[in-house]
């Protein structure tokens, strides 16, 4: 594999922008190390989002039960296992179950799979309640010495890595078979691309690292209800969030999260009643004006500067 | 007489949707190296013959054999990756790739595989072979018709496939155009490609095709040199009854 | 046997609820998110009535239905059509449609939290007890199955017999081919949208006689509307109605014998069986 001075560029850009993140704790105020955390946390989940439904275009839901399952991986297993093992478990039970997820329902149209993977958060939702009734207990309590700063530098680092991977996923024929398929699926699957496979296999990444946020989130809720870890306003969050930023970009989610998260805090604070009106807005103002999220308008500016630069 | 196994082979390939039998026991053989001609009237199932063969559709009975071995049941991806490639009767063409992207998905995926600086050659040397060097930076909705067909083709012939169906691939072109696409095909004839070409146009049937197959109402009414066949009474019936009714 | 009844009844009006979305998706063409929020709004308009004036929610269906049909010719009209217009491909209006209706929903939800509030409503109509087959059953759930049978049935017929409603099935099924027979498609399509919503909040209307809703219940409801549509066929309105029975049956079953909780996860089992095994519905015919 050959970079090119464009990738070692992108590369120390990436890492020197993380290493200035890092540094948040350090420097500022409570308040803002948790703004931090929720902007790693939406961009660990709207990156690792839009790897998968940029190229193919399915609307996934399934954020809120990926996160569940991992958030319920720490909570059952803190007692029985150091933590460090906990967060790539959950990684891998995620991954597990955006495969099958995957396999029954991505041969299918998109729309079958938007309302399967809406059901999803809520069908397992409601197993746990049931089984947390039938055997009597409540929630779980997850007391651990993981303060905030820990969970940020987690999440930045998870950020990092979901931007690896998908840095690397882009040049690798996965990456290329996606783009056919997200194209033209009849010419992929002519062409000699196993569609399916394809699908399922990209699925699994926002799956794995869904479940891998929830479990470094866990310590954070300190007591976990089916309720609070299942809560399906999330998935809408991170699909609005990756589609305001862009999916045609590997950067596009990031920017669409941080505005978001900002305005969301603004609104929860000043009426709290409105943030649902607010998800519903944003979804229409996606539609109808930035169907290509910021990324699309960046990227008209920058061609009409090259434009002009070449006419003077 | 010399004998030669077939590279692609039907034995009663039957096609129904609901009650309509779309095709009807269809056999016949491609060997290779031969440019076969598929033609007959307007909905003669001549596309559905070529959907059937390249996955696109399941036949409901009969057998499919690409060098003596099964592939009737195999899903589009399996049997493109044996090496069968095809274009589309309507282009298309991925929109949002370049030239160079598009027949880079044919080099990338088909029946041979390649990969990185390979894989850029192969395609390079594809768009050369059919006329399109040096446009490989151009965004597909660019081209002209005709760039568009060369494109396709390209991308069919990258994953170097035993067998190359083609779909009505010179319907829709100006008397210029037409006249580089023969030359173009003829090309691939001569390097010895084996081909199946559904097509309309009769001057591209003589001067291309070795052999001919004829379909009208979904079965094979006539096999045999193109001269043969085009003078066969039943033939000319099916052709001119078409226009009778 | 009270389970069985019980589960008639509810299927009633589901079927009721999911025939709208079936009008919606099937003849328009329209994957409608937001269906469930009119069904909501159909209850509030109903609850607030009745409060009010104590008018009879079976009275009140007369006002809602044609407001309910402005409302959604509206949304089509704004909204939707100029989707199906600069759409290129199926499946980009597909997302564009889940995403637009998600939207509405969204709004409608915040619109009526900050109208009504985020309290559950629920009111006392036709709630005395009535024998029926050795047991006794609400009367209003018995009223609402009444009305919901006597509207389906007028559908079907209407869809069947009038030239309007074959035209719209005729869009459903082939919409190239109705164009060339001088088939209006935008507008018919706009009609059944309407009326698919005019269905869903009469739905709606009938069913805040016998349950509890609050503002942001709608989702279930198209969840359920959804399970009904794909099981029993989209466009298909004789499947919907067996479907929509067949799972309140479902849910009466788990809601008794199980736990209450779990209707829903019953019922996205049955849809993901129904995925699994019969994509097409349960009685449409394989294509392909």
């Amino acid at each position: 594999m050959r970079l090119t001075a464009k990738n070692w560029q992108g590369l120390a850009l990436t890492a020197v922008l993380l290493g200035v993140a890092a540094c948040l704790p350090l420097l500022t105020t409570a308040y803002w190390l948790t703004i931090g955390v929720t902007i790693a946390l939406y961009t660990v989940l709207a990156t690792s989002w839009a790897l998968f439904s940029g190229p193919t275009h399915y609307i996934s839901l399934a954020t809120a039960a990926f996160f569940g399952v991992g958030t319920y991986t720490t909570g059952l297993g803190i007692e029985h296992l150091p933590y460090w093992v906990l967060p790539p478990l959950a990684g891998l039970i995620g991954a597990a179950l955006a495969a099958l997820v995957g396999l029954a329902t991505l041969r299918l149209s998109g729309v079958y799979f938007v309302i399967f993977t809406l059901g999803l958060a809520e069908f397992i939702r409601q197993i746990i309640t049931w089984g947390q009734t039938v055997s009597g207990t409540k929630g779980i309590y997850v007391l651990t010495s993981i303060t905030e700063a820990h969970i940020y530098w987690q999440l930045l680092g998870l950020a990092g890595l979901v931007w690896l991977l998908g840095w690397l996923i882009g040049r690798s024929r996965l990456g290329f078979a996606l783009r056919i398929i997200g194209d033209d699926e009849e010419v992929a699957r002519h062409s000699g691309i196993h569609t399916a496979r394809a699908k399922v296999l990209l699925f699994m990444v926002p799956g794995a690292f869904a479940a891998i946020t929830g479990a470094v989130l866990a310590p954070r809720y300190v007591y976990i209800e089916p309720i609070l870890a299942f809560t399906p306003m999330l998935s809408f969050q991170v699909v609005i969030m990756a589609l305001l930023g862009g999916t045609g970009r590997l950067w596009g989610p990031v920017v669409g999260v941080i505005p978001f998260t900002f305005l969301w805090e603004g609104i929860s604070a000043s009426v709290p009643n409105q943030t649902t009106l607010l998800l519903g807005v944003a979804f229409l103002v996606i539609v109808y004006v930035l169907p290509r999220g910021f990324v699309g308008l960046i990227e008209d500016a920058r061609a009409r500067v090259n434009r002009a630069e070449g006419y003077a | 007489m010399r004998m030669v196994s077939p590279v692609l082979s039907l034995r009663g390939v039957t096609k129904r949707f609901g009650g309509l039998v779309a095709v009807n026991g269809m056999d016949f053989d491609v060997t290779e190296h031969e440019v076969l001609g598929l033609i007959g009237p307007n909905g003669s199932g001549k596309s559905t013959t070529l959907n059937l063969i390249s996955g696109a559709l399941m036949p409901s009975e009969g057998t499919i054999s690409l060098r003596g071995a099964p592939i009737t049941h195999l899903a589009a991806q399996d049997i493109a990756r044996k090496g069968v490639a095809r274009t589309f009767q309507l282009v298309r063409l991925l929109p949002s790739m370049t030239v160079l992207e598009n027949v880079k998905a044919g080099a990338v995926f088909g029946h041979r595989r390649r990969w990185g600086t390979e894989a850029n050659a192969q395609a390079q040397a594809l768009m050369e072979q059919v006329g399109l060097a040096g446009r490989g930076h151009l965004k597909v909705g660019q081209l002209t018709y005709i760039d568009t067909k060369r494109v396709e083709l390209a991308r069919a012939l990258a994953g170097d496939p035993k067998v190359l169906l083609l779909d009505e691939w010179l319907a829709g072109l100006n008397p210029t155009e037409l006249e580089e696409g023969i030359a173009l095909i003829r090309r691939l004839r001569d390097e010895g490609r084996t081909v199946i070409l559904v097509e309309h146009v009769m001057d591209a049937i003589r001067s291309l095709c070795d052999r001919c197959v004829v379909m009208a109402s979904g079965t094979k009414i006539a096999e045999g040199a193109v001269a043969d066949v085009l003078a066969d009474p039943e033939v000319i019936r099916a052709y001119l009854g078409d226009d009778d009714d | 046997m009270d389970v069985i009844v019980t589960g008639l009844l509810l299927g009633g009006t589901y079927a009721l609820i999911a025939m709208g979305l079936n009008l919606q998706y099937g003849m328009a063409r329209i994957m409608n998110l937001a269906n469930g929020e009119m069904l909501v709004a159909g209850a509030f308009a109903a609850f607030w009535l009745y409060g009010a004036g104590q008018v009879s929610p079976f009275l009140t269906v007369v006002l809602v239905a044609p407001l309910a049909f402005a409302l959604n010719w509206a949304i089509y009209m704004v909204f939707l059509g100029p989707l199906v217009k600069r759409a290129k491909s199926r499946g980009q209006l597909e997302v564009d449609a889940i995403l637009t209706t998600f939207g509405l929903s969204f709004v409608a939800v915040g619109i009526m939290l900050a109208v009504f509030g985020g309290d559950y409503f629920s009111y006392s109509y036709l709630s005395f007890p009535v024998a029926l087959l050795g047991g006794t059953y609400g009367a209003n759930r018995l009223a609402a199955f009444v009305a919901a049978v006597a509207i389906c049935g007028a559908l079907y017929l209407w869809l069947n017999r009038s030239r309007p409603g074959m035209s719209i099935r005729a869009i459903a099924v082939a919409p190239d081919s109705a164009r060339l027979v001088g088939i209006d498609v935008g507008r018919l399509a706009a009609l059944a949208f309407a009326l698919g919503g005019a269905v869903t909040a009469t739905g709606g209307a009938l069913i805040s006689t016998f349950l509890t809703l609050d503002a942001s219940t709608g989702v279930l409801f198209t969840l359920k509307a959804l399970v009904i549509v794909i099981m029993g066929g989209v466009g298909d309105v004789r499947g919907t109605v067996v479907a929509a029975l067949m799972l309140g049956l479902l849910e009466t079953f788990v809601a008794s014998v199980i736990d209450p909780g779990l209707t829903l996860a019953a019922a996205y089992l049955l849809f993901v069986t129904i995925l699994l095994f019969r994509p097409q519905g349960l009685f449409g015919r394989k294509t392909a």
